[in-house]
């Protein structure tokens, strides 16, 4: 083994002759294009439905003209998806938590049974049977946050079940009753108040859509700006760190529950004004349109990541398509073939923006 | 000792089974009802005439009901479980008009008496006898009344149908090809909706018979054509979630809507100028009838007869209306009242 004076002593040591010779540091090379989005879009999780918000609007408007891009069209797109908004706005909470609530469709469908049935069957004043259509809302946002933050059930499973719960009580209650519009104009117009109509010239929005959008303003700030907000993030993000850092995690998803369960009440409000009557078979998909919107909108599944503006505009995509594709005609499946994309490539994205993380 | 206690328990075993053998031979006549689900007050209803019938006949009367609307493999289960009973016969609205046959043909085979209600199975003869509404002739009924209504303006009509759901079922063909025929629209082929090419027709939405979707489906409508004067929706709570659509643009006046049912919501919406007609289906009486075919059928194996020139059993339909049309039978909505269900 004939060996110059320049190598290495020992064998093994050959490979240092080609490896860096300079100190330790950072990559500080130019990033490219790709990973300068990939690192905007992580900073901001509510960027990729806006966009996709925004190059929907324009091929249709393009598709379709003005009988598409007009105020009215606008508007009533805001109309169709107002329901799906505030319940999303509680399936966002709780997923943020990475927790899922399936019994969100549920108790807005019971909290709006109680509502008119509360005053049509025992003569209660409307203000009060929404008062206690809010505390059925509440009373089972507890029993699902107790049972999952205390005893530790997984959120599916609880859900799943009070899901079944709920929809069955509803219908037991309610002896598959429908209180007619025309009912409830006459004896408790509270009941149908966010029906009610707000124009500006062509555009039409309802007190629904209003109450929509304040909400997922509200929760926007509240999520971002308070403790209680980012404890939520913090404990979908990692729910033993959050606890090491002091915050009380039980405590806290109870409070995520109860909310979400008050928000599903308001969207039962909302329901009997959009639909006029109260009909114990409305909603039957709230949850999966609901999930649907979160995951559009980029909220991650695992919790802790995503944000609920971007909620709404999973909300509105899939209202947009809706619209849409029905302007033009097509087999209502389309409809929800494209909407099966959406969901699978959001997460696609949502999986590549993660890499950056790591 | 443990084998003592195991001869006791099989003789035990072997007594109850003898006993439990015994009234099962001289008891009453048994029959099961299946509907599509126990939510939908029409099917609430029919269970109602079943039972009441059942009662007066001295029968036992079972009922299953699927989850929701489509759910089949509950409705398999309980035909299964209806074979296994010793039932005499099974009344059944059946989700899926195919995907039902092969166990239905099993329960006949086992020698049940097996009655479709409502909905037709395909082919009709898969079951041994069909009692339902005629939903062609109450989709024509609520056409001919909307073309009488409008009189010389039926010409330049602009028609909405707010359907049922994306898999058309023939209930929702049924239904539309009656409507168009009867307003005097070419329905090329009787099977297919949207092969017309009628230019008062402005579209078709689906609802899945429900408020919500009424409401959507006609929204996107009136987004293809404001002009919209004729709506015709598969049952009334589409036809009630259309017309808040309608009130929301100031239209609830001068548009027609007509729908099939005849639900007690329904009448009362036709007695407050909602829906202009609707036409009435009779769901207690296909369930009573039902029950005597299977008292029938278990006292001298007798089978019901089919109405002259049709292949089921119509249990009937009317018109209601409080703007009787010439030339198109109706009954005022008093008279709806006291027959509606729901």
């Amino acid at each position: 083994m004939a060996q110059g004076p320049t190598q290495p002593d020992r064998e093994f040591e050959n490979v240092l002759t080609k490896s860096a010779t300079e100190v330790a540091s950072f990559d500080r090379q130019e990033k490219t294009l790709l990973g300068r989005l990939q690192h905007m879009l992580h900073s901001s999780p509510a960027l990729v439905p806006l966009i996709v918000l925004l190059m929907s609007l324009a091929i249709f408007g393009l598709l379709l003209g003005s009988r598409f891009f007009s105020p009215f069209s606008m508007t009533l797109i805001l109309q169709q998806v107002a329901i799906v908004g505030i319940v999303g706005a509680a399936q966002s909470l709780v997923i943020l938590t990475a927790g899922i609530d399936l019994s969100v469709g549920a108790i807005m469908v019971l909290s709006s049974v109680v509502m008119g049935q509360f005053t049509f069957r025992y003569g209660l004043p409307p203000s009060l049977a929404v008062l206690c259509g809010f505390a059925v809302g509440a009373a089972v946002g507890f029993i699902n946050g107790f049972l999952i933050a205390r005893i530790k059930l997984p959120p599916f499973i609880v859900t799943l079940g009070m899901w079944q719960i709920v929809l069955a009580t509803n219908f037991l209650y309610s002896r598959n009753e429908t209180i007619r519009s025309q009912d409830l104009e006459a004896q408790a117009p509270l009941l149908q108040v966010f029906g009610t109509q707000i124009r500006f010239g062509g555009a039409v929005f309802t007190l629904g859509v209003i109450v929509m959008v304040v909400l997922v303003l509200v929760l926007s700030y509240v999520l971002k700006h308070t403790a209680w907000g980012r404890h939520v993030y913090a404990i979908g993000d990692d729910p033993e760190a959050a606890q090491l850092a002091g915050i009380e995690v039980e405590k806290t998803l109870i409070s995520v529950y109860v909310l979400g369960g008050l928000i599903c009440a308001l969207a039962g409000w909302v329901l009997i004004g959009r639909i006029g009557s109260v009909s114990p078979t409305a909603g039957q998909f709230a949850n999966i349109e609901s999930i649907t919107a979160v995951v559009i909108g980029g909220i991650s599944l695992f919790g802790g990541r995503g944000s609920i503006l971007g909620m709404l505009f999973g909300a509105l995509i899939v209202g947009v398509f809706g619209l849409g594709l029905r302007l033009m005609g097509t087999d209502p499946q389309w409809t929800y073939l494209l909407i099966g994309v959406l969901i699978i490539a959001a997460v696609a994205v949502d999986q590549w923006i993660r890499k950056v993380a790591g | 000792m443990n084998q003592t206690t195991l001869k006791a328990g099989l003789l035990a075993a072997a007594a109850i089974a003898a006993l439990s053998a015994q009234p099962a031979a001289a008891q009453a006549v048994s029959a099961c009802l299946i509907t599509k689900t126990d939510t939908n007050p029409f099917f609430v209803k029919m269970k109602e005439g079943a039972q009441a019938k059942a009662a007066e006949l001295g029968i036992e009367l079972k009922s299953y009901a699927g989850r929701i609307d489509g759910d089949t493999e509950s409705q398999v289960q309980a035909v299964e479980t209806c074979i296994a009973d010793g039932a005499k016969g099974i009344l059944i609205a059946a989700s899926d008009t195919v995907g039902i046959v092969p166990v239905i043909q099993q329960a006949r085979d086992a020698g049940l008496l097996v009655v479709a209600l409502d909905t037709p199975l395909e082919p009709i003869d898969s079951a041994d006898a069909t009692f339902a509404t005629d939903n062609f002739l109450a989709g024509e009924l609520i056409g001919k009344w909307a073309a009488a209504q409008l009189g010389d303006a039926a010409a330049d009509a602009r028609i909405a149908f707010l359907n049922l759901n994306p898999s058309s079922p023939s209930v929702d063909v049924l239904r539309n090809q009656g409507f168009m025929t009867g307003f005097g629209i070419e329905v090329k082929d009787v099977n297919v909706i949207g092969d017309e090419d009628d230019p008062r027709i402005v579209g078709h939405d689906v609802t899945n018979g429900n408020e919500e979707g009424g409401r959507t489906a006609m929204e996107n409508l009136l987004q293809q054509d404001p002009t919209i004067n004729v709506v015709h929706t598969i049952n009334e709570p589409a036809a009630a979630g259309a017309y808040e659509a309608l009130k929301a643009v100031g239209r609830e006046g001068d548009v027609l809507i007509v729908s099939v049912d005849g639900g007690c919501p329904g009448i009362l919406n036709v007695k407050d100028g909602v829906i202009g007609a609707t036409s009435q289906q009779y769901p207690l009486l296909m369930a009573s009838l039902g029950i005597e075919a299977i008292a029938k059928f278990a006292a001298d194996g007798t089978l019901p007869a089919v109405t002259e020139g049709k292949n089921f059993t119509d249990t009937g339909v009317a018109l209601v209306t409080d703007k009787p049309a010439e030339g198109v039978e109706s009954i005022d909505t008093a008279k709806g009242t006291e027959l509606c269900w729901g």
